[in-house]
């Protein structure tokens, strides 16, 4: 039973997948590219730290397409591995980022990126 | 090849479906004024990207897409939105600012950049995907990775999800009480603005 999923038999060439169908790499790192700058964009217009912390998803996101390409087209599942982490590095992110929010708002501090800056030096 | 060629067709037709629906989605998180529109829409962007993972063989990847970012984390958002109450921010109200031009500039010489780069140096390589196993992207395959080639990687993110759980813990607890800064703060929020 082991042995029947030991990757080695499946990398053994009788089971292999058609090579990729559909679009090719570049398409997909073209999606990814304009996901990033739509992010980009979100994270420098808007002044609502909500909508810019889900600008950054996005960011992350069009990163995450990357790297996915990337390792459809190179055969390399460490790309796979690097967004699973990069997934979990941005649920972190998510979890500081709502709690300085509801932080912010239970000290009636206006929720507006542009007013936040007592650190300003 | 008649098989081969009706595949490639419908695989085609799904990636423009998903890659329109996120581009859509990506434009509409970022220009829709209430912040819970801009939350639903996220979570259609990221069932899209699903798909699209979907169609390069990174099964695990898509489900726990769906799974931790449009059920966990959307989940948190929205309740962090419904907590707060729906505050309206039209992003181009008042004309067209410095600010927002600057952004936009900013945006598009960004997706200039990366995709000059990319044909610049990729292009050529681009073109023949490498042929892969039937076991890429399954749960298996990926399994086998973090506990063997990747380890590391794997140990330090479970301490990054233990050190946010617990800064999630202390920013919720401390936001009790009161500190000195917050009355500034608060007189500087109530006037008309800058």
């Amino acid at each position: 039973m082991l042995e029947r999923y030991a990757p080695e038999d499946r990398e053994a060439g009788h089971e292999s997948r058609e090579p990729m169908l559909g679009p090719s790499a570049t398409w997909y790192l073209g999606v990814a590219a304009f996901l990033f700058s739509t992010g980009a964009l979100g994270v420098l217009l808007r002044r609502n730290p909500l909508i810019v912390l889900l600008s950054l998803e996005i960011m992350l996101n069009g990163a995450n397409l990357a790297l996915i390409g990337y390792a459809r087209h190179l055969g390399d599942g460490a790309g796979q591995i690097f967004a699973i982490a990069v997934m979990a590095v941005a649920a972190s992110e998510v979890v500081v980022g709502l709690g300085l929010v509801v932080a912010l708002n239970r000290r009636r501090v206006p929720l507006d990126v542009d007013r936040l800056n007592s650190l300003r030096g | 090849m008649i098989v081969a060629s009706v595949g490639n067709v419908l695989v085609w037709a799904v990636w423009m479906a998903a890659a329109f629906a996120c581009l859509g989605s990506g434009i509409a998180v970022v220009s829709f004024s209430n912040p819970f529109f801009s939350a639903l829409a996220l979570i259609g962007n990221l069932g899209s990207l699903a798909v699209l993972y979907l169609l390069l063989s990174a099964e695990f990847v898509a489900a726990a897409q769906v799974l931790v970012y449009a059920g966990a984390v959307m989940v948190m958002f929205l309740f962090v939105i419904a907590y707060i109450g729906p505050r309206q921010e039209s992003p181009w109200a008042g004309g067209p600012s410095w600010q927002a031009v600057g952004a936009v500039l900013a945006a598009g010489a960004l997706m200039v950049e990366i995709i000059v780069v990319i044909g610049l140096k990729a292009s050529g390589s681009l073109a023949h995907s490498a042929h892969i196993g039937a076991a890429f992207g399954s749960p298996s395959e990926i399994g086998r990775l973090f506990l063997t080639d990747h380890l590391l990687a794997f140990e330090v993110t479970s301490i990054i999800l233990l050190v946010a759980a617990i800064g999630g813990v202390i920013l919720g607890e401390h936001a009790r009480r009161e500190v000195p800064g917050a009355r500034a703060l608060r007189a500087r929020g109530s006037r008309s603005g800058p």
